[in-house]
């Protein structure tokens, strides 16, 4: 149920996010969301793409820090109060989340929402719990 | 222009030279005989194979080893001190140092000698009894604030012991006290001046200051320049180091051609710093000082590692003390930010303490409006990197917060991307000092 997802440390000037996705770009590979934190200083960008191990080591030769996380993307329905539904089981059950972005996807067809906990196994036995609809890989990229 | 009226101690600053070569050679004698107790200096003569009894001239003097920093650090906290502590009143520290700091001792007597010298110096920039003395350096293990403090006193001046920090309030003591003197870094003078013209007022006419000391970090004549025409003061420059004494070791007059040197308690040597052989009169190298007088930790020949050259032909204000040139660099890489002393190396000790941190940094040191800022430009690996923006920056804070503890001022992080930072090309391109000297 865990989903691998690439951040990147980005330093805050011109240019650097065309590069990442210029390197990805050349081998092929497709970015399916990103999210971007940022300060005056730097941002981490964060991505899903298709294919974590050639980005992960297309980025590095590229001179870019790279690291490898687990997040959990939740199908929520695409309708007013969908994420509200979600958010509430969160909000009952102490689960932390560090951040989240969302996104449409594709092959899905309703929203998705990348959650990232400080304690994943125990955030996704609690959602499970609760009937929530976690996504695989493979559902997410529809293969 | 003669100002004969303004010297403290006439009889061992206007001293012949000949009676003063006297004099310092007797000193001298004496200072090695009682330096000869410590193991640390009875080492350094044994291994150089000279001794006390070898010093004949003051020429002699070269024949005897160096003392360098570490020597101070090596003995750290007490073992060059040549009395027992039960003769040590005072005691301080070099400023902004990492874990081990170099400490210095003050006997009764040395204190005693030390106010008259920094007397001396005040007197020599025109402060007075009536005087009212404002310090705003801080206050602390660093000798610069007590050392003016009880100068001042020992002048007769009434004393502020403001210490550092908040400008306005800084501002609203010097307005309301009537201070006549200001004793703080030259940049912070100009820190001052900026406040008081924001708040709305001229500060040329907006204090009772007349006359400022600055000293605690390098400073330019064009520096100079632009405090007296916008404090409407008379700047003065003076030297010292805390493994010496402080400040104390040697003060500008009015004529401003130079900081007349206290002959009578220090002996210079400017030597070539690679070979470490005495250059003559007038050759620009580093400044070595040997402490003639003092009683708690007197140094012999040790080297300052500041680079200045030293004149000695007579000053007009009757003064016969050698006087050396503002210090032009270092021989070492010490950088003085903020009036501290910092070592790169420093800064380097802090970051390989930190799990996962490799030490490829740049140092970005400028100077914003008045003040010198230092920025910490350091590389980010996988190992500091983190995908929650909220540890990244807990990470940067921790650093920060490491920094200002070790080396005592506050550093900028700045979390930069790998290999933007020149590699094996030797320390120069770790430090990027853009201020203008």
């Amino acid at each position: 149920m865990k989903v691998k997802q690439i951040s990147i440390f980005i330093e805050n000037k011109s240019g650097r996010l065309a590069e990442v996705t210029r390197l990805l770009g050349e081998k092929g590979v497709n970015i399916q969301a990103l999210s971007l934190a940022d300060t005056s200083d730097f941002g981490i960008l964060r991505l899903l793409v298709d294919n974590t191990d050639v980005a992960l080591e297309t980025l590095k030769e590229g001179g870019f820090t790279v690291n490898k996380t687990e997040v959990v993307a939740v199908e929520v329905p695409d309708q007013p109060g969908g994420l509200c539904e979600i958010l509430q089981v969160l909000d009952k059950t102490e689960v932390n989340v560090e951040y989240m972005y969302a996104f449409v996807a594709r092959n899905v067809g309703n929203a998705v929402i990348i959650f990232r906990f400080d304690e994943i196994d125990s955030a996704i036995e609690t959602l499970q719990k609760e009937g929530v609809n976690l996504l695989t890989r493979e559902q997410l990229y529809g293969l | 222009m003669i100002v004969n009226h303004n010297i403290w101690d006439p009889l061992h600053e206007c001293l012949e030279r000949r009676d003063l070569e006297r004099l310092q050679l007797a000193r001298l004698r004496a200072t090695l005989a009682r330096v000869s107790q410590v193991p640390c200096y009875q080492n350094k003569f044994k291994q150089a194979g000279v001794g006390p009894d070898d010093i004949h001239t003051l020429e002699d003097l070269a024949k005897l080893p160096f003392t360098v920093k570490d020597d101070l650090r090596q003995n750290y906290p007490y073992g060059m001190f040549t009395v027992p502590m039960r003769d040590v009143v005072r005691i301080h520290s070099s400023s902004g140092t990492t874990g081990k700091p170099t400490v210095v001792g003050y006997s009764r007597k040395d204190l005693n000698d030390w106010s008259n010298l920094v007397a001396r110096f005040m007197t020599a920039a025109g402060v007075v009894a009536d005087d009212i003395v404002h310090i705003a350096f801080g206050y602390g293990l660093f000798t610069g604030a007590f050392g003016l403090h009880y100068g001042a006193e020992m002048i007769g001046s009434a004393v502020i012991p403001m210490s550092g920090g908040n400008t306005e309030r800084q501002i609203m003591i010097l307005k309301d006290y009537e201070a006549t003197a200001l004793v703080c870094t030259p940049s912070y003078a100009l820190t001052l001046a900026d406040r008081i013209a924001k708040m709305g007022h001229d500060p040329r006419t907006y204090l009772s200051l007349k006359v400022g000391l600055f000293g605690g970090e390098p400073w330019s004549e064009e520096l100079r320049r632009e405090i007296e025409s916008r404090l409407n003061i008379i700047a003065t420059d003076n030297y010292g180091l805390s493994e010496i004494i402080g400040p104390g070791v040697a003060g500008e007059c009015l004529c401003k051609k130079g900081m007349h040197i206290f002959e009578d308690h220090f002996i210079p040597e400017i030597i070539n710093p690679d070979t470490g052989e005495v250059l003559p009169p007038g050759e620009k190298g580093e400044l070595v000082l040997t402490n003639i007088v003092q009683e708690a930790m007197p140094l012999i020949r040790y080297r300052t590692r500041d680079i200045t050259c030293l004149h000695y032909d007579k000053c007009e204000c009757g003064r016969t003390l050698v006087r050396m040139e503002k210090t032009m660099g270092r021989t070492d890489d010490m950088l003085i930010i903020k009036g501290v002393n910092v070592f790169p190396t420093q800064i380097e000790e802090v970051l390989f303490q930190v799990e996962g941190c490799e030490p490829h940094y740049q140092l970005i040191i400028e100077r914003k409006g008045t003040l010198d800022t230092l920025e910490v430009h350091i590389e980010v690996n996988e190992n500091i990197f983190f995908d929650e923006m909220r540890k990244q920056r807990a990470f940067v804070e921790m650093l920060e917060k490491r920094l200002a503890t070790n080396i005592g001022l506050h550093a900028k992080i700045k979390l930069v991307e790998p290999s933007l930072i020149p590699r094996h090309e030797g320390k120069a391109n770790r430090i990027i000092d853009k201020r203008n000297k």
